[in-house]
């Protein structure tokens, strides 16, 4: 469980984070979803005691960050940033971490299989691959066995079969009742590994809902693709109730303003023959884009 | 890879086992740090060699010159000092490692980890300095004897050797092994404050090297009045056999270089508690 409430974070006059405040349930997979430089990393940041808030708090299982007696065990953590020496090797990496909670070397052992780097384990990380680095980010985090994961951008680096891979250990890790929370500038992944999505822009909350309420919400203006026997007809109809029509591919009409149940109505008031009415939904990807465009850090001209 | 294999097996013993972050268990694990890293074997073996090895290669030096050199250098041959000539070799291997005990996990992020692994983050300060005290002390401690008593087995060639229990070559062997100690604690203070490898050595040798030189160069009035209190001068005092003038006593300048690095390291704590990692 992550609780922010009314947090902030000022670098000077620059605001990373703007009065945020969400809640990440456990037993369920929690997206954090925000375009680049939309305060995503920065809000994993002050979640982990790393960074200071400039206003409000923020709480993992009820209790600040700095506050934990055993951290590895409630909270584990990749950050998008490396946060490993890479002089060391990544057995001796894990050890180090383990070492400060006296959690023993079997356990080592178990998350480096765990992560599949049992044959590299032994080198020094500066000659891993990202996919590799990225691994043993994902090893650390899970040392401690801890109630609480958080993920800043995971996926980087990785192979789309490191993908999948990460993708089932997250659903996994939150079906065992475990807070998961991670976050993502890429709708897809999200789509297909969040049950429940905060998106930020401009470190502002701009929703806090399920995956599906997410699209629905967004595809409530999305337009209905429709064909019938006299186009023209049925054209006349709709724009005479205050549709926007646009000519579509197939000898199809693609209908703004209206609902899929309007357009038929009105159908079958004019006796029109429908052979198509095809509500579009946005995906994922065309709802974040249409909720962020106002907070995108930089705009594509 | 199955999902089944997240379901981590040792969820009841690894939370019973451990309570939670204690000094000891950090002192463990900045132990394991400090020797997973090769450039830590290499610098500290870098010190031994210095410390054990230079001043047997002078003695041996000066032993096979002795019959050629002018009486004035032979009258004022210092046996004591010459043993242990290795140590300003050792002293800059010391303070560029305790530098990089900690300006390396800045440079490289770990600090993140390590942070997030001791939240409280000031023990995480006081294991890095305990450690690293430890080692660079007993390894000195053990080399400097070495290098001491080979030196003096050299010396008895010409009978200018002075055995340790002779006032006062034991406080200068054990005065320069904690001067090198201290010294190490003084550059994991700077690496802390400046965050940065290069910015972290500079400040030692600046305060360390560049000062009494700057010092030199000013009035002979003014430049009496401050050499004594530079730390590279303060600390120096008890590596010295004799004080000479203007300087502090052995034990006296000692005690003020380890004020300078009390105040430093004061000074790296707060930073460290409130600054953003």
């Amino acid at each position: 469980m992550i609780e922010a409430r009314a947090v902030g974070k000022h670098y000077g006059q620059k605001v990373a984070v703007d009065d945020l405040t969400f809640t990440v349930k456990p037993g369920i997979v929690t997206g954090f979803l925000g375009p680049n430089g939309a305060g995503k990393s920065t809000t994993m940041r002050l979640i982990l005691g790393l960074d200071a808030p400039t206003s409000g708090s923020v709480t993992v299982n009820g209790k600040h960050y700095r506050d934990l007696r055993a951290p590895l065990h409630e909270v584990g953590a990749l950050l998008e940033a490396r946060a490993i020496h890479t002089g060391r090797s990544g057995y001796n990496h894990l050890l180090a971490l383990a070492q400060t909670h006296s959690i023993p070397k079997r356990r080592v052992d178990e998350v480096i299989e765990l992560v599949g780097l049992e044959s590299v384990a032994r080198k020094r990380v500066g000659s891993f691959s990202l996919g590799m680095g990225q691994r043993l980010g994902v090893a650390a985090a899970l040392l401690g066995d801890p109630k609480t994961v958080i993920l800043d951008e995971p996926a980087n680096g990785l192979d789309p079969e490191g993908i999948r891979w990460i993708r089932n250990l997250l659903k996994g890790l939150a079906a065992e009742g475990r807070t998961v929370f991670l976050s993502s500038h890429l709708m897809s992944e999200m789509e297909q590994t969040a049950e429940h999505l905060i998106v930020i822009g401009k470190g502002r909350l701009i929703a806090d809902t399920s995956v599906s309420q997410f699209v629905s919400q967004a595809s409530s203006g999305a337009p209905v693709r429709v064909r019938a026997a006299q186009l023209a007809a049925l054209q006349d109809a709709l724009t005479g109730n205050g549709a926007r029509v646009i000519q579509a591919d197939g000898g199809a009409i693609e209908v703004q303003g209206l609902s899929s149940e309007q357009i038929g109505e009105i159908a079958a008031a004019q006796q029109l023959v429908l052979h198509e009415l095809t509500p579009l939904q946005a995906s994922l990807e065309d709802a974040f884009m249409s909720l962020t465009k106002d907070a995108v850090e930089y705009q594509q001209v | 890879m199955t999902t089944e294999a997240s379901s981590l097996p040792l969820n009841a013993p690894v939370q019973g086992m451990s309570s939670g972050v204690t000094l000891p268990r950090l002192i463990r694990s900045e132990w394991t740090k400090l020797w997973s890293l090769r450039s830590t074997r290499w610098t500290l073996f870098f010190a031994c060699l210095s410390m054990a090895g230079l001043g047997p290669l002078i003695a041996v030096i000066t032993m096979a010159r002795w019959n050629h050199m002018p009486a004035i250098q032979r009258l004022t041959l210092d046996p004591i000092e010459r043993s242990l000539g290795g140590y300003h070799l050792a002293q800059l291997a010391i303070g560029v490692l305790g530098v990089l005990v900690i300006s390396g996990e800045y440079s490289t992020g770990m600090i993140r980890s390590s942070l997030m692994a001791a939240p409280k983050r000031l023990p995480v300060l006081w294991a890095k300095i305990l450690v690293f005290a430890s080692v660079a002390f007993v390894l000195m401690v053990i080399t400097a004897l070495i290098g001491y008593l080979a030196s003096q087995a050299i010396f008895t060639q010409h009978h200018v050797n002075v055995p340790l229990s002779q006032t006062p070559a034991f406080r200068v062997l054990i005065g320069t092994v904690l001067f090198m100690t201290v010294t190490g604690v003084l550059c994991v203070a700077l690496g802390t404050i400046v965050r940065s490898t290069a910015g972290g050595i500079s400040a030692y040798v600046g305060i360390m090297f560049v000062l009494p030189g700057l010092a030199d160069i000013l009035p002979t009035s003014l430049s009496n009045a401050i050499n004594p209190y530079l730390p590279s001068n303060a600390g120096g005092s008890v590596t010295s056999v004799f004080q000479q003038a203007h300087t502090f006593s052995a034990w006296g300048g000692f005690a003020l270089f380890c004020g300078y690095t009390v105040v430093a390291v004061g000074l790296a704590a707060y930073l460290l508690r409130t600054r953003d990692a």
